[in-house]
């Protein structure tokens, strides 16, 4: 297969069988990602959305296929820093950020693995590290100019509105200069206005920076204005894969989120 | 057009454009504009202002713009809009700024008003916005955006980047090199500067025009008189529609040579504000309020002995700091109190807040709270009342440094004269008064006789020729009670502002029995207010219908009707019913003007329910009110307001 502007896949899942003891969290799950779009994985409850995520930047290694990133194959022992040195980075469900610490420092963590200097070098402060660190802050003020936080720079994450733990969230994974951005429900819990600012980052992100986006995402009206192409996935398999308004009138997806009784 | 018959006009840099040649040349070196950027400060001298200004002018003039065009202007304070200001005035062109904030529809009828054919705007924003009326604007060519983020996929032919116009300038320049420089050098005092649209508290906006000399002279007369240098900092902040903000960091930056210094956000400002630290600043009273209202939340938030330290401190500044900053005597115990408070409040709270270094500040457009005003004196900033208004270039009176008096706005500016009408209405002339309203000789006619501007405000001068304004000069009224009780809406509602609790207030009572008043809270000081009383709430709306609130407001109010008990001439007009609105009143709802003044009309029309339960005997009231959300939609609030009598007690304790 081949994406809409012709292109090859940037990532490709193939054939993942994912189990926890007995529970099987994904089956035979198989999705190409293509350079530059917008995916959404949408799908009930326990459907496998965050274990695809999980299994994509590598936090979880299947039991059975193959992940293909940037046309290399992804070993077996691959670490999660590893394939986030690749170029993949995520936000999570949760907020995970250190809420002690300010915006700026928190996007800095962005950073790490674009650093070169030693540790030791850093502590000192002296010489190339401080040069470095010139150049990462260059690119963290760019991440919060492109996500116009300038007035929380200083503040510490943990005082601020949810909506906003979620921006500072984005900006982090945005500062690991990513080629695929994963987003594990950007906007849950977020009010109208929120959801249309993240919305307006997210289509940004990927026509400024050309970065590919993966998001799962429980609002439809989101999931259609935004995205370019919809994986469902139910009780752990794909049910369907294309367009928003193929996905919409398709019969078995209908059927998965009314809660059709399940042979 | 007349010669300027002012002492210092008809100068050879009589125009902005040969002023920026020529700080260009005497201190090219000098910083003349910053702005914050990726959390660092960026700067610009005046060589490299005069070459992003030609390049873009060069740009403008490749684009088919000729000398008359009208330039439209819309964005935040950015250096490149204040470079598109200067650069359509080089090449002969009229620059109209307009309200950042304004919505599609009032933006719509300036444009098409003021005849534009170019627009310069800041981001995609206003993009989309100009586009959202475009086929309605049809002398509108071209839509220049400073800043291109998610404009990429725009296919719009006349859509271009600020940037590209420049780059065009610069090749357009090499081929006519002369051509910048004779242009720049051809406008003269006396022609059409700009054209600054008011808001207006009633009917349409109105164009202003102002001519070089306008505001130029003003200028100067401002600066000389107030003792400004070319060494000066200033936060440009306010509106760029607004004529402040152009005589401020425009007019006065180009006659004095100062630094203007852009923030980085509308969100940021305090922040800025703080880097910079500015030693001449200028904000309307709302703004010292939200300061104020700032520092006492975090004051009551600290641990006690902070609160004590700051409420001792803080009395010693107010018996103390006024004098000491007008320089009258104060004993030697008095100067080491207020050594000590310096040393452990004052110091740091202006430190804190970045006023460290202020030598000169201005309120002006409203009355200031005198609480508020004493406030920052006794801390030993010389804040001082302006009375100006876009008519005049701004600056008419000027409260003189040794002589502020909180209830006058001080006296005329150098070549302003002022006289009181019969009516009571005041009225200026001034080499600063304007060339009339842009295409409305018939308001211009009704507003100026034999170069004497009606102001529209009643007052009057004092022994000392200090102008006291009382009110709008149409808004004075009378209650419709046994003595026809004369009133001045806007005189009582200043004073219920000057409540922390209270942000803004709507007085009825023209040919009604009694004085009734709608209350806005402040979200932020009752919001905190509730949070120490551990009251919740979920919304605006909440808080505003709560009893408690209801509570506090009502003695704010008595509050206000004990000082006005001591007015003789106020006493009979006390306010005797309220209700605090369920919503804040706001510009996009046509409520207030952009500038935050209340449009009485647009009130009294909406809420005419609500006028009528005040002067009727139900104690509580439905309302339905449409609302303007930012993006242009529209939907329904519901509410049920109460309303509460107060006794005007105090009234009879003034009459024994």
């Amino acid at each position: 297969m081949v994406g809409m502007n012709g292109s090859q896949p940037i990532l490709q899942v193939e054939d993942v069988e994912l189990s926890f003891g007995a529970v099987q969290a994904l089956i035979g799950v198989s999705v190409d990602v293509y350079r530059g779009e917008i995916l959404a994985i949408i799908g009930p409850n326990g459907a496998g959305k965050t274990s695809l995520l999980n299994v994509i930047n590598g936090f979880y290694r299947p039991q059975h296929g193959r992940i293909v990133f940037l046309e290399k194959e992804r070993p077996k022992h691959f670490r999660p820093y590893q394939v986030a040195r690749q170029g993949i980075a995520r936000t999570f469900q949760n907020v995970a950020l250190f809420k002690g610490m300010s915006t700026l420092d928190n996007i800095m963590t962005g950073r790490t693995l674009h650093t070169r200097t030693s540790f030791l070098s850093q502590a000192l402060y002296w010489g190339r590290a401080l040069r470095e660190e010139e150049v990462q802050r260059r690119r963290v003020e760019e991440v919060i100019d492109f996500l116009e936080i300038e007035s929380i720079r200083k503040t510490p994450v943990g005082r601020l509105p949810y909506g906003l733990q979620k921006r500072v969230e984005l900006g982090r994974a945005l500062a690991a200069e990513p080629e695929l951005l994963l987003l594990d429900e950007p906007m849950a819990g977020m009010n109208v206005e929120e959801k249309e600012d993240m919305s307006r980052f997210i289509l940004d992100i990927r026509d400024e920076f050309g970065v590919t986006c993966v998001l799962i995402e429980h609002d439809m009206g989101v999931v259609m204005d935004i995205s370019d192409r919809v994986v469902v996935l139910d009780y752990g398999r794909k049910i369907a894969d294309g367009p928003p308004h193929d996905v919409r009138t398709n019969r078995e997806v209908i059927e998965a989120y009314l809660g059709v009784a399940h042979e | 057009m007349l010669m300027s018959t002012s002492a210092i006009g008809g100068t050879a840099l009589d125009t902005f454009p040969k002023r920026l040649l020529e700080r260009a040349q005497q201190h090219p070196d000098k910083i003349a504009i910053r702005e914050k950027a990726f959390g660092i400060w960026q700067e610009w001298s005046w060589r490299q202002m005069l070459e992003e200004v030609r390049a873009l002018a060069c740009g403008l003039a490749a684009l088919g713009m000729h000398r008359g065009d009208k330039v439209a202007i819309v964005g935040d304070n950015r250096p490149q809009l204040y470079w598109t200001m200067i650069a359509v005035q080089c090449i002969g062109g009229v620059p109209v700024p307009l309200y950042q904030d304004a919505v599609a529809n009032e933006i719509q009828f300036v444009l098409d008003h003021a005849e534009t054919r170019y627009a310069v705007v800041e981001d995609q924003e206003q993009v989309d916005k100009l586009l959202s009326v475009w086929d309605h604007c049809p002398r509108l060519e071209q839509l220049i955006y400073q800043d291109s983020r998610g404009l990429r996929e725009y296919g719009e032919p006349f859509l271009h980047a600020f940037a590209a116009i420049q780059t065009q300038g610069r090749s357009y320049d090499a081929e006519h090199p002369d051509f910048f420089r004779q242009q720049a050098a051809m406008g003269r005092g006396g022609d059409l500067a700009v054209i600054l649209y008011t808001s207006g508290t009633t009917g349409s906006p109105k164009g202003v025009m102002l001519s070089y000399d306008n505001i130029m002279i003003t200028s100067c007369h401002a600066i000389a008189r107030e003792g400004l240098r070319d060494d000066e900092e200033i936060v440009s902040y306010l509106p760029m529609a607004w004529v402040g903000d152009h005589l401020f960091s425009y007019g006065m930056f180009y006659c004095a040579g100062f630094t203007v210094n852009c923030p980085e956000s509308g969100a940021t400002v305090m922040h800025d504000v703080h880097e910079i630290g500015p030693t001449y600043f200028f904000a309307p009273p709302r703004i010292w309020e939200n300061i104020l209202t700032t520092v006492l939340i975090r004051i009551e938030d600290a641990s006690w002995i902070k609160r004590k330290i700051f409420h001792y401190f803080m009395n010693v500044a107010q018996r103390v700091g006024s004098r000491k900053l007008a320089k009258e005597p104060i004993n030697a115990w008095e100067r080491l109190l207020y050594g000590i408070g310096d040393l452990l409040v004052y110091g740091p709270l202006k430190d804190n807040l970045g006023f460290g270094r202020i030598r000169l500040a201005y309120t002006a457009g409203e009355a200031i709270g005198p609480e508020i005003f004493t406030f920052y004196r006794s801390l030993g900033i010389n804040i001082k009342q302006l009375y100006g208004m876009t008519e005049a270039s701004v600056f008419v009176c000027v409260q003189p440094d040794g002589e502020v008096k909180p209830d006058t706005v001080g006296t005329a500016m150098p070549e302003v004269e002022l006289k009181i009408s019969d009516s009571g209405e005041v009225l200026y002339r001034s080499p600063g008064v304007f060339m009339g309203y842009y295409k409305n000789p018939e308001a211009t006619a009704a507003t100026m006789e034999d170069g004497w501007v009606h102001s529209g405000d009643a007052g009057y001068l004092d022994e000392n020729a200090h102008l006291k304004i009382i009110d709008r000069a149409r808004d004075v009224s009378r209650l419709a009670d046994e003595h026809e009780t004369l009133f001045a809406p806007r005189y009582l509602e200043n004073k219920l502002k000057f409540s922390q609790f209270i942000k803004e207030a709507v007085v009825h009572g023209a040919d009604r029995p009694y004085i009734g008043v709608f209350i806005n809270i402040d979200l932020e000081a009752v919001g905190n207010w509730s949070d120490r009383r551990g009251l919740t709430y979920t919304s605006y709306g909440d808080l505003a219908a709560r009893p408690e609130v209801y509570d506090l407001i009502q003695g704010e109010i008595e509050r206000v009707n004990a000082s006005l008990a001591e007015e003789p001439q106020m006493a009979g007009a006390q306010i005797q019913r309220f209700l605090i609105l369920h919503k804040e009143l706001d510009p996009d709802d046509g409520e207030l003007t952009r500038t935050r003044k209340v449009r009485r009309g647009v009130i009294a029309e909406k809420y005419g329910d609500l006028i009528t339960a005040l002067y009727s005997d139900g104690d509580h009231v439905a309302i339905e009110a449409q609302v303007m959300f930012e993006d242009g939609r529209s939907g329904t609030i519901r509410a049920d307001l109460q309303l509460r009598d107060i006794t005007p007690t105090a009234a009879l304790a003034a009459a024994r």
